[in-house]
């Protein structure tokens, strides 16, 4: 029985990362036709976009549909990897974050989570949906692919109600802090104006630039408080509530960086691009500490459970 | 502010490797390997502190400027605060429609009735009225909080990095292997310990004495081998039952892995456990010796274990002879042996156990007045031929081995023992306190908008109207303050008369 739940969870996670990808299929299709004209095929890239003409009616009415039905897909998504993750506690018979796998679906579903609720209060934004997607399906792939592991409960240290705070707070700021990272990164390309055909379509500059940091600020005191809980626990656990170990460093850079980017926005000469790159250097950090420390750095966080 | 910045990116470098290199007070044999992989960088890097980050000078520096740098910042601002609190809201601008948010519109209703509603809009809000000629100003600010929030998030870094620094002053870290059965350990001294990593300040005479028996292990595994839980249920005795002394009563308590024993500021910690094999040597002249000693784990997944339990013969007075008839039985154990001619262990759990060990014969060099490891006897007298290897043998419990000299080498069985960790860290509650203070302050500094709003009321038509333009202005970075203000003016302003203004 609880076999056979497990075998959902994992099926009811391909079929959200599949609809991932058929959610990005069509936010392409929407920003494609958003870039050229009709009578242009996709691809044709090297047109001038300023002299594209405005599309027709029932071109900009598909374009529309698409990206409705893109967004309309990732909720769907967003459900189906949120069933997953249920099932995949029942099976388990724990608390659902317990190896990489798991969290690295936990982070993708918060970064989704996230990018909804962003799309719900500024519409506008919806070509980011693109860019939004692209890491969530990549990381959603590598989970699924080379961080998979079966359902099985976990080693003593984590048998703790700790493991439900601290790795929860952390998977949902980390994914929080996904959709600034990459708002960041569109913020700078959009300003450098380089790649304009890629990014004269996206929101305006400013527009990027408020989202990622209206979300770090909600982020940031979350991940501040999940590093918090996780030196709680590590008092319970190791005998210290911090000892330097590798995540706990790189868990404290990734603190100070984005302390950084608030510094940075209060400072004059740094407001805009200096503070993007910083944010963006943020995320990095926090991929670097998922990814690096968890599979190549041997410390006490290793619970990646890829062998 | 700048300097802040500057100072934070050479913080978040500085501790990158930290993470990327071994670090010495993490694991001293990772530093070993990487001076052995890397013979001619390790040293320079050596020299510059990176293998102890944490505890290098230059680091010390970067927080220490960051700190005072945040003192330098926030004290004035405190201050300026403090004042600020008192003052009254900014006097109204001149001309409200420069203002990133404002709008106008006319009220049916007296400039009183109109000043009531405005102020009755604005609760919660630190409002101040003047006059103006024939009308009023009316102004107003709100979020006073956030800049509270701000520098208690500040101030309250300092006060973590002191209980952190005190911590490291005045605590201490202490490990030891206890067998299981009755085991005890006292925290009385530094020579209790296994190993002991005292904080600047602890000499080690004022440890606060208590004591724990060990009096059973019990580890739960998988059937794949992981493990499920461990347990230890103990005996403790605090200080105010040593001092009543009765030594016989002893309290219980089950110490788990995320389940310390805290008492009088100390936890006891259950680390790790392993086996110890018990060994009886009958020696020719009929006397016997038993060893019991832990030997370490080698992999952590089956519990194979490797040790060494070393014997002196008895009754032998002569120095030289003493010296040189000494035994040792070394080897491996397996705690669920594979029962194949190699011994390997298969599961971790003790239930099949069985030792693949040599005896060895001749000098140990315990007197040489060196010290040596538990685990192992001293290789080099093996290569020069002082310790002779005599038996070689698979014994399961109660099988023996008997020496050409009619030495008999009997396995007599398994014990458990764990490894306990004894934490004392007077920083730590102030850390606790502190760390929630910067989660409060960082909270309210980055919910909080702290935002002016301006009414200008000017009596029209005979008294029976009023003109009243409104002003807002968001102090606060990229605040979002449009939609508050649009309600308000909305609010306000909601009167049919009342045109629309942006």
């Amino acid at each position: 029985m609880l076999t056979e739940i497990a075998l959902y969870s994992d099926r009811l996670f391909m079929a959200a990362v599949g609809v991932y990808v058929l959610a990005m299929v069509l936010h392409g299709a929407e920003y494609a036709a958003r870039r050229s004209a009709p009578a242009v095929l996709v691809g044709a890239g090297d047109t001038d976009v300023e002299a594209v003409p405005a599309l027709s009616a029932p071109a900009r009415h598909r374009a529309e549909r698409n990206g409705r039905m893109a967004v309309a897909l990732v909720v769907l998504g967003a459900a189906l990897q949120a069933c997953s993750i249920i099932a995949r506690g029942v099976a388990a018979g724990r608390w659902p974050l317990g190896n990489m796998y798991e969290f690295t679906s936990a982070i993708c579903l918060a970064a989704v989570l996230a990018w909804l609720v962003v799309l719900r209060r500024a519409p506008a934004a919806r070509p980011v949906g693109l860019f939004v997607l692209l890491p969530v399906v990549i990381l959603a792939f590598l989970a699924g692919t080379v961080l998979y592991a079966q359902a099985a409960p976990v080693m003593p240290a984590l048998q703790s109600y700790w493991l439900v705070v601290h790795v929860t707070t952390v998977s949902a700021s980390s994914g929080l802090l996904l959709v600034p990272g990459v708002a960041s990164l569109l913020y700078l390309l959009r300003r450098s104006g380089r790649l304009p055909a890629l990014t004269v379509k996206l929101p305006a500059a400013e527009v990027l630039d408020r989202l990622a940091y209206r979300t770090t600020i909600i982020a940031f005191p979350l991940y501040t408080f999940a590093v918090i809980a996780g030196a709680i626990w590590a008092e319970a656990a190791w005998g210290r509530f911090w000892g330097w170990d590798p995540k706990e460093t790189v868990a404290f850079i990734v603190w100070v960086l984005y302390a950084a980017y608030l510094h940075a926005r209060a400072t004059a000469g740094w407001r805009t691009g200096r503070a993007a790159w910083i944010n963006v250097a943020g995320f990095a950090a926090v991929l670097f500490n998922l990814f690096f420390i968890n599979l190549v750095v041997a410390g006490l966080h290793s619970y990646a459970g890829v062998g | 502010m700048r300097t802040a910045l500057v100072l934070l990116f050479l913080l978040a470098v500085g501790a990158l490797p930290g993470a990327l290199l071994p670090q010495r007070s993490l694991n001293q044999g990772l530093v070993e390997q990487y001076f052995a992989d890397y013979p001619r960088l390790a040293p320079v890097l050596d020299r510059l502190g990176l293998f102890d980050v944490f505890a290098a000078p230059w680091f010390a520096a970067i927080y220490l400027l960051l700190m005072v740098s945040l003192v330098g910042c926030v004290l004035p601002r405190t201050l300026e605060h403090a004042k600020g609190l008192r003052a009254a809201p900014v006097a109204i601008p001149r001309n409200l429609g420069r203002l990133p948010h404002h709008g106008s519109g006319t009220l049916t209703v007296g400039i009183d009735e109109a000043t009531e509603r405005v102020r009755g809009r604005l609760r919660g809000w630190r409002v101040a009225e003047t006059t103006e000629g024939g009308g009023r100003a009316v102004s107003a600010e709100k979020g006073y909080l956030r800049e509270v929030g701000n520098l208690v998030f500040h101030l309250s870094l300092i006060g973590l990095l002191v209980g952190f620094a005190a911590g490291k002053l005045f605590g201490y870290e202490g490990q030891v292997i206890v067998p299981t059965g009755g085991g005890q350990f006292c925290n009385t001294g530094i020579l209790g310990y296994d190993t002991f990593r005292a904080g600047l300040r602890v000499d080690g005479t004022d440890l606060t004495p208590f004591c724990v028996r060990v009096e059973d292990f019990t580890a739960e595994y998988l059937p794949n081998g992981q493990a499920a839980s461990f347990r230890a249920t103990l005996g403790y005795q605090t200080t105010e039952d040593l001092a009543a002394g009765s030594p016989d009563r002893w309290r219980p308590y089950a110490l788990a892995v995320n389940s310390p024993l805290r008492l009088d500021g100390n936890r006891v910690y259950l680390l790790g456990h392993g086996y110890a094999p018990r060994f009886t040597v009958r020696f020719p002249d009929g006397q016997q010796r038993t060893g019991e000693i832990q030997w370490r784990p080698v992999d952590p997944a089956t519990l194979l274990s490797e040790g060494a339990t070393k014997f002196e013969p008895p009754g032998i007075t002569d120095d030289e002879q003493r010296r040189t008839s000494q035994l040792a039985v070394t080897g491996l154990l397996a705690p669920t042996s594979s029962g194949g001619q190699v011994v390997t262990s298969v599961f971790p759990a003790l239930r099949d156990p069985e030792v693949a060990v040599d005896v060895l014969h001749g000098d140990l060099g315990l007197d040489d007045g060196r010290g040596q490891s538990i685990f192992q006897v001293d290789q080099g007298k093996i290569d020069s031929g002082e310790l002779v290897r005599v038996a070689r043998a698979n014994l399961v419990p109660g099988q023996a081995v008997t020496l050409d000299d009619g030495t008999v080498v009997r396995f007599d069985g398994v014990r458990d023992w764990v490894s306990l960790q004894v934490s004392h860290d007077p920083g730590q509650l102030a850390v606790l306190v502190f760390a929630v203070l910067v989660l409060i302050g960082l909270g309210l500094s980055l919910s909080i908008r702290r935002r002016r709003f301006w009414a200008r009321l000017t009596p029209a038509g005979d008294g029976a109207r009023t003109v009243v333009e409104v002003g807002g202005l968001a102090r606060t970075d990229r605040a979002g303050y449009g939609e508050e203000f649009d309600r308000l003016r909305a609010d306000l302003l909601d009167s049919p008369t009342a045109p629309k203004g942006s």
